[in-house]
């Protein structure tokens, strides 16, 4: 009974905290309710008319939905890098902020799982997936494992987040037993949601641009950039708007890891451009689609080479000591990360890896208002639900909201 | 016990017992479970299950085309497996064979949907597909210094497709014709990803086809129509090679560049063609073994 009269109370001041903030935080949570609107009626549109409103065509089947999904493999490992510093090194300074990384986490893998919905054709159909009233072709479709390692992925961030909030919540502190070993094992998991979405094109033989065994190691360093490059605001914008407090050694310490992932990232992008250029096969044509352009054909090249500036300056800003303890350039460094990974594993990714298609046919895809749409609302969602989880989280680990008796609902302070 | 005017209650509107509702309850819980993790996917389904199936398959049709539409389940034939032959040296590039299997497969008008796609190619240039021009439109055909190279399913035998399915809705039959059951299909388009001759397409809208065109003649596997958010894709005709007969494509081309028939029959066209023209496949270098071939026969 204990625990009951706890969760509601839980329940209670988290509806509390939510409902409390300033303008700025309503225009916000305004804004993201109308592209979550937006997006709604833009899927309701698709699911009645089919996929044919968006600009995918049998040529170019995957578009720009399976491009945001695919990114947001990579932001999901954001848990994952601060983890690792915090609990195997035993890094201080980060392990305050592991909790937020896997709150994004999970955001992330809600908006993968729903751009892989809003993708397929018969989304009335998606329990076919789901043993035992569905059928999952395990081991041998790749995206079997996807949904396994992912869903997986997912269920680790959100016991451990989920245990430590209410742990703190009722005053206590987190139990070692469980949240170390979920830990640990979140770090192989997220090398495992990497390598086997990487795997999901990587094993194609009828796609020579993805049929390149540097996929997966590539995947792995883009999204030990990416990740970080959102968390590094949004604490920013934590110690802004909150009493929370983290130490610049700390904001220091993961630009410097980023710019390591970065380079690697920049390293094996060179080592794939060499081999595809140097070698000359007819296996070319994807990257020459991408980097040159293929004839009167040179729609995604301004493309290609902005991801290239923006993560080579990205990994100058985050290389160089003085520029990434300065917040203009580190916050810069951020955004350029986040923009070139974007291109780079999203759109960058997909759209040559189907152009010229597998008979040679040059289909030029350019999303349309509804992919646009229902792509925005679904990040908006995402972005909403962490919004909503880091105004119940940050009080909490503040010890502003917890289980006490404390005058306020839920003993929720007004400070939140 | 007895009712409001006093009669006796007749024996079979007595109350349940607690066991009897028991038991009730759990034999249905049970059969509902059974039917829910039944095989529900045409691969796995039992005859009995199937036959059933396929009557709701028609009456769907039925009631959707206001006519009457036979759904044929005929299985494989043992000691049978089909395979395909075309000789370039031949083929016009006229794309009758095109429009006849639009007909006879019922593939959307309205959005086009061709399971057989017709490429035009430079003779200099040989089979060079980042050359082609499939949209090719001369006032006649076959154009000076050009030749043509049709390509469809070429049915596999280490099928791409078919592995990466996430939901086991395509496969190869033991006749060696690669199918999908359009009922169990998520339209995840990772089969279009992995097919190296663009040979499947996927139903962006509603397909329409005029009541009036329909092929009633159909199978579970092939062309009974499809809806919207599934792919489709050749399957050698198996509503009518099943029944002895050839593909469409094979009967109306004007100038008899299509071959096909029983790999296993020493005897048939197709094994003489294999074993005395120089024949070639697509993309050799994938391993996909296709059971489709193309040769040059003059």
């Amino acid at each position: 009974m204990n625990f009951l009269r706890l969760f509601a109370r839980f329940v209670r001041g988290s509806v509390f905290l939510v409902l409390r903030g300033n303008s700025a935080y309503w225009a916000w949570i305004a804004v993201l309710l109308a592209l979550i609107a937006s997006g709604g009626i833009a899927y309701a549109r698709q699911v009645t008319e089919g996929l044919g409103i968006t600009a995918m065509r049998d040529q170019v089947s995957w578009g720009f939905y399976i491009g945001n999904f695919t990114f947001l493999v990579g932001v999901a490992a954001a848990a994952v890098v601060l983890v690792i510093p915090a609990y195997v090194y035993e890094w201080k300074p980060i392990r305050e902020i592991v909790i937020y990384g896997e709150l994004l986490a999970v955001s992330a893998i809600i908006m993968c799982l729903l751009f892989v919905l809003v993708d397929i054709g018969r989304p009335d159909r998606f329990w076919h997936l789901l043993p035992p009233a569905g059928h999952l072709n395990f081991p041998y479709s790749i995206l079997a494992w996807d949904v396994l390692v992912l869903n997986i992925y997912f269920v680790i961030n959100f016991v451990v987040v989920t245990h430590i909030l209410y742990r703190a919540f009722s005053g206590q502190h987190y139990n070692p037993r469980i949240v170390v070993p979920m830990v640990l094992l979140s770090i192989p998991m997220a090398v495992g949601i990497h390598t086997v979405t990487a795997f999901l094109f990587n094993g194609l033989a009828a796609r020579p641009y993805w049929n390149s065994s540097i996929l997966a190691p590539q995947f792995l360093a883009s999204a030990f950039c990416s990740g970080p490059a959102i968390l590094l605001i949004v604490v920013q914008l934590l110690r802004r708007f909150s009493r929370f407090e983290i130490q610049d050694a700390a904001i220091s310490k993961i630009a410097e890891l980023m710019a390591y992932a970065m380079f690697l990232n920049l390293f094996l992008h060179g080592a794939e451009a060499f081999k595809e250029f140097y070698s000359n096969t007819e296996h070319v044509l994807y990257t020459r689609y991408w980097f040159l352009g293929l004839g009167d054909h040179r729609t995604l090249v301004p493309y290609a080479w902005t991801a290239v500036g923006l993560n080579v300056l990205a990994f100058v800003l985050f290389i160089v000591p003085g520029a990434r303890r300065n917040w203009i350039s580190l916050n810069i460094g951020c955004v350029a990360t986040y923009a070139g990974c974007y291109i780079d594993k999203g759109m960058g990714l997909i759209i040559p890896g189907l152009t010229p298609d597998a008979l040679g046919e040059i289909y030029v895809y350019y999303p349309t208002m509804t992919e646009l749409r229902v792509a925005a609302g679904i990040f908006a969602l995402g972005f909403l639900l962490f919004t909503l989880m880091l105004k119940v989280a940050v009080p909490i680990t503040l010890g502003e909201f917890h289980g006490g008796t404390a005058g306020q609902p839920g003993g929720a302070s007004q400070h939140a | 016990m007895a009712t409001n005017d006093g009669s006796p209650v007749p024996a079979r509107t007595r109350p349940v017992t607690r066991r009897q509702f028991a038991t009730c309850a759990a034999a249905a819980a049970a059969g509902f479970v059974l039917t829910a993790c039944g095989p529900k996917r045409l691969y796995e389904m039992p005859r009995a299950r199937l036959t059933q199936a396929i009557r709701d398959m028609e009456a769907r049709y039925a009631a959707q085309y206001g006519t009457t539409v036979s759904v044929s389940d005929a299985p494989p034939i043992a000691g049978v497996e089909f395979a395909y032959a075309l000789d370039i040296s031949r083929c016009i590039g006229c794309r009758r064979c095109v429009y006849a299997c639009v007909d006879e497969n019922n593939q959307s008008r309205d959005s086009q949907v061709h399971w057989i796609r017709v490429f035009s190619m430079e003779k200099g240039k040989g089979v060079d597909f980042t050359e082609a021009d499939p949209y090719y439109a001369p006032a006649e055909v076959p154009e000076e210094g050009h030749f043509y190279v049709p390509v469809a399913c070429q049915q596999c035998k280490n099928a791409p497709c078919t592995k990466v399915c996430p939901t086991g809705a395509t496969w190869t039959e033991p006749d060696g014709i690669v199918v999908i059951d359009y009922d169990w299909c998520i339209g995840c388009r990772y089969c279009m990803a992995a097919c190296p001759y663009g040979a499947r397409h996927f139903n962006w809208s509603e397909p329409t086809i005029p009541k009036a065109a329909l092929n009633t003649n159909t199978h579970y596997l092939g062309n009974r129509p499809r809806p919207k958010g599934v792919v489709e894709k050749c399957t050698f005709c198996i509503q009518r090679t099943r029944n002895g007969r050839y593909p469409a494509c094979v009967e109306v081309c004007p100038v008899g560049a299509r071959k096909f028939g029983n790999l296993l029959d020493p005897a048939s066209e197709i094994r003489y063609i294999i074993e005395h023209k120089r024949v070639m496949v697509l993309k050799e270098d994938l391993n996909t073994l296709p059971k489709f071939f193309y040769f040059y026969a003059t």
